[in-house]
């Protein structure tokens, strides 16, 4: 029996009277990959949110690890990193990663944090104020808070935003890595092919809606290209 | 808890934006009064209890604005409701620093304020530390309650006080009513001292127990 770590059902999401999510059902078993495409205001932000229980569904059912989002231990099991790093800026990379893994009642703290930032590249800046960063630099250090507690469930929107040569290749490695420990992982991302390098399941969003999902095999790029304007186009037009 | 307030006093150590702005802002209402009213106005126990509070409330408006504005940038409230920590545990612990920060201003702003409007200090050397934690606690926990609604909208500014203020009433009178008594010397621990700590108990267990509802989007 397959294990699902996110089950969704008819999940709407309305801000404001607008509609931003309508009747998205969607399921990923554990060890996943899915990578979530769309373009501006398809609602690949507000699904994400959903599942990292930062939002709560207009409509519609959603599980995650077959508990209610609700339930404090589906929190202990999810990591995010969204458009936001979360991070206090007044506070240095080594500050930020105690409180939050005192937060989530990390046992083996300090070891975990110069893990986490020796991973991310940035072990000699962990005691500069997170303000002085570029944007590139913090990213990677909120990619390392989303990893600190070792997620089952990675949730990463738009991760590659401000990101150089290095903090792609950086998350490139977390994220196989992840992959390569069982982990779920869904990330939305413009870039196809950075996006189709990567996954198991590719997912297509348009107006609040999936308007494609591969089935089996993911196709070429340049298919894809094709699948992705051919879908976001007649959506657009019929909507 | 304890690691929601370790973050808290070390961003404040690291800024000193709280604590200098509550001191400036306490200071300059203490001044305002003394310029504004006659020494013959300002005597009398009742009034000089009313203008202390009336300080100690609008100081502690803005730590309360403070306290959730720290969390708005870089999103870091949403940071916080992604781990573990129940939303009961992050009112307790936002609500303490409220106290902490409110205390400290209290400690040097109380007695200057009442040497400046003359009020008699020996005979309200014991209790007045105990009013003023009372009073701090309602209002924080009250506080607490309402700044997590308001710092999300964009009417934050008015929106808190709006709020807070007409709700506050019962605790003012009492906290002031108690205050008086203390100054003079009398009986304290009367029915008012009680509506201070029922009005403690109350919207500490409330704001404990609904904080979950409160901060949901």
């Amino acid at each position: 029996m397959t294990s699902w770590v996110i089950e969704a059902e008819n999940l709407s999401k309305t801000f404001a009277w607008v509609p931003v999510l309508r009747g998205v059902s969607y399921r990923v078993a554990q060890g996943e990959t899915v990578a979530v495409f769309g373009p501006n205001g398809a609602g690949k932000t507000t699904f994400l949110r959903l599942l990292a229980t930062l939002l709560k569904p207009s409509g519609g059912t959603l599980q995650l690890f077959g508990h209610s989002p609700d339930d404090p231990v589906v929190r202990r099991k999810l990591g995010f990193l969204g458009h936001d790093s979360f991070l206090y800026p007044d506070l240095t990379p080594i500050e930020n990663l105690t409180f939050y893994g005192k937060a989530y009642a990390l046992s083996d703290l300090r070891s975990r944090i110069d893990f986490v930032l020796q991973f991310v590249g940035l072990h000699e800046w962990g005691n500069t104020q997170v303000r002085t960063f570029s944007r590139g630099m913090e990213q990677r250090v909120a990619l390392a808070r989303a990893l600190l507690h070792e997620p089952n469930l990675l949730l990463l929107d738009e991760p590659y935003a401000g990101l150089d040569a290095r903090g792609v290749a950086i998350l490139q490695t977390a994220l196989t890595q992840t992959k390569a420990q069982g982990k779920t992982v869904i990330f939305t991302t413009h870039d196809f092919a950075l996006g189709l390098g990567l996954c198991d399941r590719a997912v297509i969003f348009n107006r609040g809606r999936i308007v494609w999902q591969s089935d089996g095999s993911l196709p070429g790029l340049q298919e894809f290209a094709d699948i992705y304007h051919v879908n976001t186009q007649h959506v657009t037009r019929n909507t | 808890m304890l690691a929601l307030l370790w973050k808290d006093l070390l961003l404040e150590f690291r800024t000193k934006e709280r604590i200098s702005s509550l001191f400036v802002l306490s200071f300059l209402i203490v001044l305002v009064f003394v310029f504004a009213l006659s020494p013959e106005q300002i005597q009398g126990p009742a009034i000089e209890a009313a203008l202390l509070w009336v300080t100690l409330v609008f100081a502690g408006m803005l730590s309360l604005q403070r306290a959730f504005l720290i969390e708005q940038e870089r999103g870091c409230f949403s940071g916080l409701l992604l781990t573990p920590i129940e939303p009961g545990t992050l009112f307790l612990a936002k609500m303490l620093g409220n106290v902490l920060f409110l205390l400290l201003v209290e400690l040097i702003v109380a007695p200057l304020s009442l040497a400046l409007f003359s009020a008699p200090l020996l005979p309200s050397l014991f209790m007045l530390p105990v009013v003023l934690l009372l009073g701090t606690v309602g209002f924080s926990a009250l506080g607490t309650l309402f700044a997590a609604i308001a710092v999300r909208t964009r009417a934050r500014e008015v929106l808190l006080p709006v709020m807070l203020l007409p709700l506050l009433v019962p605790l003012l009178i009492a906290a002031v009513k108690v205050t008086s008594a203390v100054l003079t010397g009398e009986e304290w621990y009367g029915v008012w001292f009680r509506v201070l700590v029922a009005f403690d108990i109350i919207f500490v267990v409330t704001g404990w127990l609904i904080f979950s509802q409160v901060v949901q989007e």
